[in-house]
């Protein structure tokens, strides 16, 4: 446990000592939301029922930028071989390293998107279906990507590759994430799906550490 | 005790070494020579486990190292050649997360004294990166002073040190040894250290 909570604080650290990496990916969301209500025009109605989807679209690639570099630096640097050295299991440590990322990249999109909603025209009742939408996707997004990640370590190119790899296992969460919103607004109420979005992320959960941690390993042994 | 018996390796259709065994008992340390590129970092990784043994055995304690790693990573320290230091972190930091990810815990007092030992004094609050090359050997290294370990691998542990460095790093080494502590290491230097010490040459 001690293991996983100086992974958790050393990420946040490293983090903080170099801060454009995370304000980069946050000024990204931002912008991609401020642009569409530039391009479509102040029509509320079709800004009302475009919101969800480009806020979780936004979201997504916002949080896929940080992705390449959630193992790229422990790899480079040997970082990566002394966590696999550790006693400690390796998914545990992570575990500590997918909770990192999704404190730096996918917690502020979070605390973001109400602000950027209210662009858009939604309710009140809508912005809050939004937030927690996020609240319970963003995590399964960190989850997913690590295995990509962890899967593209080392290979040239690996960014794109990783891009193509984890875009289409998103698909789920952003098919459940923008739907609870539209369900939301149309009257139908969020629970079924704002419920399989945290199955999901449960789910993967428990999956996700275990498959990064064996990939990691493959990537060590070359 | 560490027994490596029949280690075999290949890179692609190349055969790095076949049939290395040996064996370290307490006290003991092992030095591993040989020319460049014949293998000595990939025996080094094997040994851990950061490869897969295509063949051969090792057993720590008379126990497989693949059926128990746990036992085995608890009592392992390994040192490469990437010295597994973050940049933007002071050598203190450094310190005190590796100590934790190895499973222990570091009080600063403990880390201010190891760094010390390798002649950092005075740098303990710097980031890593405005510390020349050596010095950052000698951060790493001091990891060393705090490990509880039995068994260090240590990958050419010497290179990049000046002469007051060597002998700091010597002193450690010696502590471990004489406290029962087991070392391989590889060096293209001649290496003095106290008590028994092995040679194993590795040739294709």
């Amino acid at each position: 446990m001690s293991a996983f909570l100086a992974i958790v604080k050393r990420d946040l650290t490293l983090a903080l000592r170099r801060k454009n990496e995370v304000i980069t990916a946050v000024f990204f969301f931002v912008v991609v939301a401020a642009l569409f209500p530039l391009g479509i025009g102040p029509e509320l109605n079709t800004l009302r029922l475009v919101a969800p989807g480009i806020l979780w679209v936004g979201a997504l690639l916002a949080s896929m930028l940080s992705l390449g570099r959630m193992f790229a630096a422990d790899h480079a640097d040997g970082t990566l071989e002394q966590m696999a050295l550790s006693p400690n299991s390796l998914s545990v440590l992570v575990a500590a390293k997918i909770l990192a990322h999704w404190l730096l990249s996918g917690l502020p999109l979070v605390l973001l998107a109400p602000l950027l909603g209210l662009q858009f025209d939604l309710s009140t009742n809508a912005l809050w279906i939004l937030t927690l939408s996020l609240l319970l996707g963003t995590p399964l997004l960190s989850l997913i990507g690590a295995i990509g990640a962890a899967l593209t370590l080392g290979v040239r190119g690996g960014d794109v590759l990783l891009s193509l790899l984890v875009l289409p296992l998103y698909v789920p969460a952003l098919v459940f994430g923008a739907g609870a919103v539209e369900a939301e607004i149309s009257g139908l109420g969020a629970s079924a799906h704002l419920s399989i979005l945290a199955a999901m992320g449960l789910v993967a959960a428990v999956f996700s550490p275990w498959a990064s941690a064996a990939s990691l390993r493959i990537a060590l042994e070359s | 005790m560490l027994s490596v018996s029949h280690l075999s390796c290949t890179r692609g259709d190349k055969r790095l070494f076949s049939d290395v065994s040996f064996t370290l008992a307490p006290g003991q340390w092992l030095h591993l020579e040989g020319d460049n590129g014949v293998g000595k970092t990939s025996l080094l990784r094997l040994v851990c486990g950061l490869s897969a043994l295509e063949q051969g055995q090792i057993q720590w304690q008379n126990l497989s190292v693949v059926h128990n790693p746990e036992e085995f990573r608890a009592n392992l320290a390994y040192l490469g050649h990437q010295l597994a230091l973050k940049e933007d972190l002071t050598p203190l930091e450094n310190l005190q997360a590796d100590a934790a990810v190895a499973g222990r815990t570091v009080s600063v007092f403990e880390a201010m004294a190891a760094l010390a030992q390798l002649g950092l004094r005075g740098r303990e609050h710097l980031p890593v990166r405005v510390l020349s090359q050596g010095q950052k050997r000698r951060t790493a290294l001091s990891r060393l002073a705090l490990s509880h370990a039995k068994l260090w691998v240590l990958d050419e542990p010497f290179v990049a040190l000046d002469g007051a460095a060597q002998n700091a790093l010597s002193n450690v080494i010696n502590q471990h040894l004489n406290q029962q502590g087991m070392v391989l290491l590889t060096s293209h230097q001649a290496v003095s250290l106290q008590g028994q010490g092995l040679s194993y040459r590795l040739s294709a």
